[in-house]
């Protein structure tokens, strides 16, 4: 045992690094806001609403980290809460006339309440289990969606009307979407990365990390699980009806497989168990793509394949993991030097 | 007598972290070493090293071959049989396939399974379960088993890790009773990690004391028991 | 009551071909932990190379055992290039690397040979037989599944290869240290996969006609069965495949509409799971503490 004095001794030395990454870590926050603000004035309106979308993207995957990055519950079928957000939104807005800003929230609830309803048999289901019946859940979704047509309007969808600027701001309705979804973004970011600091998210991640231990300290497992599922999926909630609004328009067929298949792709590169992974993975599902597709008219998809495998050998931990692991050998270097100096 | 095994200056890390730093010894043709040492001083490591399990540096010689650039597999299969920590039994095969497997590596697979018989022969504990799943074994016959997996390689140097953790006092009696012979009439050489200080060096001929990654003394079996540093912290009397 | 035997016999030859899928994926599961989501592309990969084949006028069983051939060598060489790099990643990554696999194989196809429908012929006689009891394709995919069920257990279970091969799967350090190449022994365990997936594709495909996209259901079914049955162990895999092919099978005609047919077969193995979490004949995975 060590004597509590060394403890204490240690204390400011810790403070003094912690307060050096953290003042780093504020400034790059900063810096990134900074440039997402000014961005819709650098680029198309086209571009616009495709950064709009890279943002929507975010939003969800910040979800699917919370629930497979932190809490180590793989899902591949997080197309159904987004979808559930969409329609949600899509049939407040058509069907009750509930102006757009007011679907997103209740949008979101309803994904959570199927989210945590979904997350009671999860409980009985781990790993492989779990990620198959998600994907069930994933292709089930647009089939379900063209079942219930009276609601959804069939394979045809909802066509909604998209939200133009007020009279009396001077900007496209591009732009004007594009700064409310980073408005809601911010939000979304700036709770879930609290709530990951908390308690709460120390205890997802001792569950992630080992369940047994985790439920010999007294975490409730069954309860954290299933919040994990209902919160996770209130995000991608969000972001499904922040879709519809922006895009104006829901069906069956935009909620496929493919969706969610995109969902972890987008998590697992930008950076599982991170909260800046998010960002680099919406940009990446919103961007790589078009990007394909510039290079090979012919084949878009085998080029889209290789730039997963390249992102993958270059870096395995995702793009915010590489940078993390990138800083972390940077500061060694730097104290080592500075050591060396010392002497 | 020459070494059939010499290493020096042999050096293993984990990840960043160094942990040998540059120990040597040999293992005689026809003899046996000891490696002994606390827990954590790295001596799993050594054997791990000798076999290529983790990433080294230095100069490992196995009858005058170089081996320390060699893959495990490679190395298995010059004759270094290496029973590892744990036991390394194949728990889901049969007592008979886990000796199939033993003999894979070696050239003459034809004679594979007279020396199976020679096995039963050696632990008749393990004739009466040639059929049995490896993993219903006891701990005592898991570790004939391991031997015996072992020697089907017809190895040059039988490589022991532990073997009598975690077993009664008769078994391991009769298990080191067992390693006398084989290397009586097989000519086996081996190398022994093992916690017991005072069955090792009844056994052993050569034996290394290893602290934190280094080598602190080595020599004959017999001079190191009459040392009074090993015979307080290892031998305790 | 004939309909029912009927639809059960036709439930056991798509089932067949579920197994088979299942199989490659317990091969791969046991190897590396992961379940290859690329399998089903893999096979309809090989049904093409057949299928090319058959069309330069070979005769159709000189080309199917060429394809499984060439599935092979296909299956070590994605081994050895493609998963290889990331062998030590964690599980995510390996799912990722999987994906990346199976969009690049579908893209190719549809490169190659369009996605247009293309028919695939069958080498058995389509005229129903036993008095309609079963088709004379379904009677032939059931015949040849079966023969290489056993083909495959026979060479795990008796030559030295098939045993080296468990060895590495099971402890590739313990494989390694008797000398075993488990590199390329994982290796073999794709090509061998990839040489059972080529056999489903072609199986299935008289009945699903040929497209890129004709093994994405079947790799769902198949990954369910495999599932069902417990995915540690081969022959609950065949048998979950199986199940699942005659559920799905009555399920569609007995039921419900043909929409959800595919989330129904699917909620009903969900819930099996559920209650019974490591499958029917699965082993229970034990936690350390």
């Amino acid at each position: 045992m060590s004597a509590p004095g060394t403890i204490v001794s240690a204390l400011p030395a810790q403070r003094i690094a912690g307060l050096d990454a953290d003042f780093w870590r504020r400034v790059l926050i900063a810096l990134a806001v900074m440039i997402a603000v000014l961005l819709p004035w650098a680029v198309s309106d086209y571009r616009v609403f495709q950064f709009t979308q890279a943002a929507i993207y975010a939003v969800a995957l910040l979800g699917l980290n919370i629930l497979t990055g932190y809490n180590g519950q793989i899902s591949l079928g997080h197309g159904a809460f987004f979808a559930i957000g969409g329609y949600a939104a899509a049939i407040l807005m058509h069907k009750l006339g509930v102006p757009y800003y007011l679907t997103i929230v209740p949008a979101g609830l309803a994904a959570f309440a199927v989210g945590v309803l979904f997350g009671l048999p999860a409980l009985r289901l781990e790993g492989l289990y779990l990620a198959l019946v998600t994907l069930s859940m994933a292709v089930a979704t647009p089939q379900f969606l063209k079942y219930f047509d009276h609601w959804t309007g069939g394979s045809q969808g909802i066509l909604l009307r998209k939200p133009a600027a007020p009279l009396w701001l001077p900007i496209g309705r591009d732009r004007w979407l594009y700064y409310q979804v980073l408005i809601v973004l911010l939000i979304a970011f700036w709770a879930g990365s609290n709530l990951l600091k908390s308690r709460t998210g120390r205890a997802l991640v001792a569950i992630r990390d080992h369940p047994i231990s985790a439920a010999a300290m007294g975490i409730n497992l069954p309860l954290y699980k299933t919040c994990a599922f209902g919160v996770s999926a209130l995000f991608t909630g969000i972001a499904g009806a922040m879709a519809a609004i922006v895009t104006g328009f829901v069906a069956p067929d935009s909620f496929n497989v493919f969706l969610s298949i995109s969902f972890i792709v987008g998590s697992v590169v930008g950076g599982i168990a991170t909260v800046s992974g998010a960002i680099f993975g919406g940009i990446f599902i919103q961007f790589i793509p078009n990007i394909a597709n510039q290079i090979s008219d012919a084949a878009p998809w085998a080029i889209y394949g290789m730039f997963l495998l390249g992102f993958m050998y270059v870096m395995p931990k995702g793009v915010a993991g590489f940078i993390k692991e990138r800083a972390i050998r940077y500061r060694q270097a730097r104290e080592s030097a500075d050591a060396d100096e010392a002497r | 007598m020459t070494a059939l095994l010499e290493v020096s200056d042999l050096r293993a890390s984990y990840g960043p972290a160094e942990v040998l730093h540059g120990i040597g010894f040999a293992v005689e043709e026809g003899g046996i070493t000891a490696l002994l040492g606390a827990n954590g001083a790295g001596k799993t490591t050594t054997l791990r090293a000798v076999c290529g399990m983790v990433s080294r540096k230095g100069d490992v010689r196995f009858a005058g071959e170089r081996i320390d650039g060699k893959a495990t597999e490679a190395i298995a299969r010059l004759g270094v049989a290496h029973v590892p920590e744990g036991r390394g039994t194949f728990v889901r095969l049969s007592v008979e396939e886990n000796l199939r497997i033993g003999a894979y590596g070696r050239r003459d697979r034809g004679a594979a399974n007279d020396d199976m018989e020679r096995m039963y022969q050696h632990f008749p504990k393990l004739a009466g379960r040639r059929k049995q799943q490896a993993g219903t074994l006891s701990g005592g016959e898991q570790q004939m088993l391991a031997i015996a997996r072992a020697l089907m390689l017809k190895p040059r140097l039988l490589v022991l890790d532990e073997p009598s953790f975690g077993l009664g006092p008769m078994i391991v009696a009769s298990i080191f009773k067992i390693m006398e012979t084989v290397r009586r009439e097989q000519r086996v050489s081996i190398l022994l990690v093992e916690q017991n200080a005072a069955l090792a060096l009844e056994l052993a001929d050569h034996a290394y004391l290893i602290e934190t990654g280094s080598m602190v003394m080595g020599g004959p079996a017999r001079a190191l028991k009459e040392n009074e540093q090993v015979r307080r912290s290892y031998l305790g009397y | 009551m004939t309909q029912l035997t009927q639809q059960i016999l036709s439930g056991v030859a798509t089932g067949a071909v579920y197994a088979s899928l299942a199989l490659a994926l317990v091969m791969i599961y046991q190897a590396t932990e992961s379940v290859n989501f690329a399998q089903g592309e893999m096979a309809m990969f090989s049904t093409y190379i057949a299928w090319t084949l058959v069309q330069a006028g070979l005769p159709f069983w000189a080309a199917f055992l060429l394809t499984v051939l060439i599935s092979f060598i296909g299956g070590v060489l994605i081994e050895r290039v493609i998963v290889r790099p990331v062998h030590d990643a964690p599980v995510l990554t390996h799912v990722i690397v999987f994906i990346g696999l199976l969009v690049i194989l579908n893209a190719v196809a549809g490169w190659i040979y369009t996605y247009t429908v293309k028919e695939f012929p069958s080498p058995f006689p389509s005229k129903p037989l036993f008095g309609g009891a079963i088709t004379g394709h379904d009677l032939g995919v059931i015949c040849v599944t079966l023969a290489m069920l056993m083909l495959l257990f026979a060479f795990f279970r008796f030559t030295p290869l098939g045993l080296a091969m468990r060895a590495a799967a099971q402890n590739p350090e313990s494989a390694k240290l008797a000398g075993i190449r488990v590199g390329w022994m994982l290796a073999m365990g794709w090509g061998l996969a990839a040489a059972v997936g080529a056999v489903a594709g072609v199986m299935v495909a008289p009945v699903l006609f040929l497209d890129p996209n004709m093994m994405s259901g079947v790799l769902l079914y198949a990954f369910a069965g495999a599932l069902l049955g417990g995915i540690s162990s081969p022959g609950g895999a065949v048998l979950g495949g199986l199940i699942v092919g005659v559920l799905e099978n009555l399920v569609g005609t007995y039921l419900i509409a043909s929409e959800l047919k595919l989330s129904t077969a699917l909620a009903f193995i969900i819930l099996v799971l559920v209650i019974k979490p490591s499958g029917l004949f699965g082993r229970v995975a034990i936690k350390r503490v």
